[in-house]
């Protein structure tokens, strides 16, 4: 589904800060991407989600070469992957509903087509009480479960999540983990960008483990 | 107490009725996209309003002094005068008369008419005081020709005629004074113009920089509608038409400020005619009417703010998603 070779990445004239990255994200797989504090993880990231583009190598996206995609693709290709941002992104002055159902309103349709489905996948994440909250009074958990109901609204083929777990307590965090494996067994690709070793060790999941600029896969 | 009771019961169900139509009604309509009152977006329509409202004005005082200084060269060009200068000897009636005879048996004249003893002795009064006696003093006397301002007549042959007949006549057809005025007023014109265009560059200006700066409040919800997908032309439209609502209001305002001022002045000077204050008003300006040159100018600059606010927040909402893909892989 996602296929990166020999990918490498700077900023402006400095050195590589990202090297010879050579991995396969596949269909409905399970991986989580981690590594210290400023091994690269967010670039990654971000070189993921088409926001970066890498300084050399080659990355296929979904069957495409992203080196022949022109401007007015990437929102086709974007819709198909769902991002949940470490500082949330909700828009605040929606409701836990209309931040949800964004991704369906941009994209034209109209509120009856979706109103159910919705409705069904906030009360899935467990926010059915808080359908009409603004995000000001919502908790961490609340809002990063908001965040996550908007990135899968439209049934993506990939989840991409920076830090889910960072800004809340181990239990909401095992509640999250549960989220996302129960999401991926429904078919969608999951990355989990994280640093929490006690969040990874709960499954033996594929890990990308980054440093010093390389990648290592532990399968 | 119990009627009060009743009253309300009996409204009750209707009241009712209504507030669930409402309620529903309300449920319908869709959160905006982007959110429709901020602070900057008060100061915003304030803004605008403001440079509307001196545009405005700016534009019916151009159109105000135009129309004023082409009913000056009108008035003026629709009358000539003959002045008989005293001679020792010349019989001042006689003299008055022929110049009268030749004038109006001139084509292009439509009347002539000497100007009397005492409306002289007026004339004369601030200089010479008001006991004059014109017998005393070898004071000139006017004759004041009305022409037909659309078939002239032909000024130096009705000079010749005049000099041939009273050699003491001189006749001044205000030429000098017409093209004194007119240079005047196409001064006054070209300088409204100046003026007019330094303020619409400065209403420009200061919308665009009041929009992008309305605008910088909005970057995240741009991020996170390019992140869920939306296309930039989605993302554009939303803003675009959101400013250009809160544009079109303040304009609206300032325009309609600047239109209800000059009416309140128009009814003014009318309800104060007999006034020297309003009198002086009068005498430069005529009725103070804008005239339809000036609404249609007020509506211009309304169209303009609103476009130019809409146009801005567009080019705002393009150059924001550009920097956001500016390191996307397309980018090469």
């Amino acid at each position: 589904m996602i296929r990166f070779d020999q990918v490498g990445l700077r900023y402006d004239a400095g050195e590589e800060i990202l090297s010879d990255l050579d991995f396969e994200i596949r269909k409905q797989s399970f991986q989580f991407l981690t590594g210290p504090s400023g091994a690269g993880k967010t670039s990654l990231l971000r070189m993921l989600f088409l926001a970066l583009k890498p300084t050399r190598g080659s990355i296929s996206m979904l069957g495409r070469d992203v080196a022949t995609l022109s401007r007015r693709d990437l929102p086709s290709i974007r819709r198909r992957i769902g991002v949940v941002f470490q500082d949330f992104r909700l828009l605040d002055h929606m409701t836990t509903f209309e931040n949800v159902a964004l991704p369906l309103r941009v994209r034209g349709r109209s509120e009856a087509s979706y109103r159910q489905d919705v409705v069904d996948l906030i009360e899935w994440v467990g926010l059915g009480a808080r359908m009409n909250a603004y995000p000001a009074t919502m908790s961490g958990g609340e809002k990063q479960r908001a965040a996550i109901a908007r990135a899968l609204i439209d049934q993506p083929d990939i989840l991409l999540a920076d830090e889910p777990t960072g800004n809340v307590d181990p239990p909401m965090a095992r509640r999250l983990l549960r989220l996302f494996l129960e999401l991926n067994r429904t078919g969608t690709a999951v990355v989990i960008a994280t640093h929490d070793f006690g969040l990874m060790d709960q499954i033996g999941a594929r890990r990308l483990v980054l440093g010093e600029g390389r990648l290592v896969i532990q399968d | 107490m119990s009627s009060r009771t009743d009253f309300s019961s009996g409204f009750q169900p209707a009241f009712d009725r209504v507030r669930t139509i409402v309620e529903a009604r309300a449920g319908e309509r869709q959160t905006p996209i982007v959110p429709p009152g901020n602070v900057a977006g008060r100061a915003l329509v304030i803004t605008v309003a403001i440079m509307t409202f001196l545009a405005s004005l700016t534009i019916g005082a151009v159109s105000l002094v135009s129309k004023t200084a082409a009913e000056w060269q009108n008035d003026i060009s629709r009358e000539i005068t003959v002045q008989v200068i005293p001679r020792e000897g010349l019989d001042m009636d006689a003299a008055l008369s022929s110049v009268e005879e030749v004038a109006r048996a001139t084509s292009g004249v439509t009347a002539a008419a000497r100007l009397t003893d005492s409306a002289t002795s007026r004339l004369l009064e601030p200089w010479l005081g008001g006991d004059l006696s014109l017998d005393e003093l070898p004071v000139p006397r006017l004759v004041v020709v009305s022409i037909d301002a659309g078939a002239p007549p032909d000024f130096d042959a009705l000079r010749t005629r005049l000099q041939s007949e009273v050699p003491e006549a001189r006749l001044d057809d205000h030429r000098a004074w017409v093209s004194r005025l007119v240079a005047m007023a196409s001064a006054m014109i070209l300088t409204g113009i100046g003026v007019l265009v330094l303020v619409l560059v400065a209403t420009t200006l200061t919308v665009v920089f009041a929009t992008r700066g309305a605008m910088a409040g909005n970057k995240q919800i741009v991020e996170v509608l390019h992140f869920v997908g939306a296309r930039s032309e989605f993302i554009a439209a939303q803003f675009q038409t959101h400013f250009l609502r809160m544009g079109l209001i303040g304009a609206l305002f300032g325009g309609s400020a600047a239109v209800v001022l000059f009416w309140m002045m128009g009814l003014w000077t009318e309800s104060n005619q007999a006034r020297p204050e309003a009198d002086q008003i009068s005498a430069l300006f005529g009725s103070f009417a804008i005239g339809w040159s000036g609404y249609l100018g007020v509506a211009f600059v309304i169209v303009l703010v609103g476009g130019l606010t809409a146009l801005t927040s567009r080019f705002t909402v393009v150059r924001q998603l550009s920097l956001i893909d500016m390191l996307s892989p397309v980018e090469n």
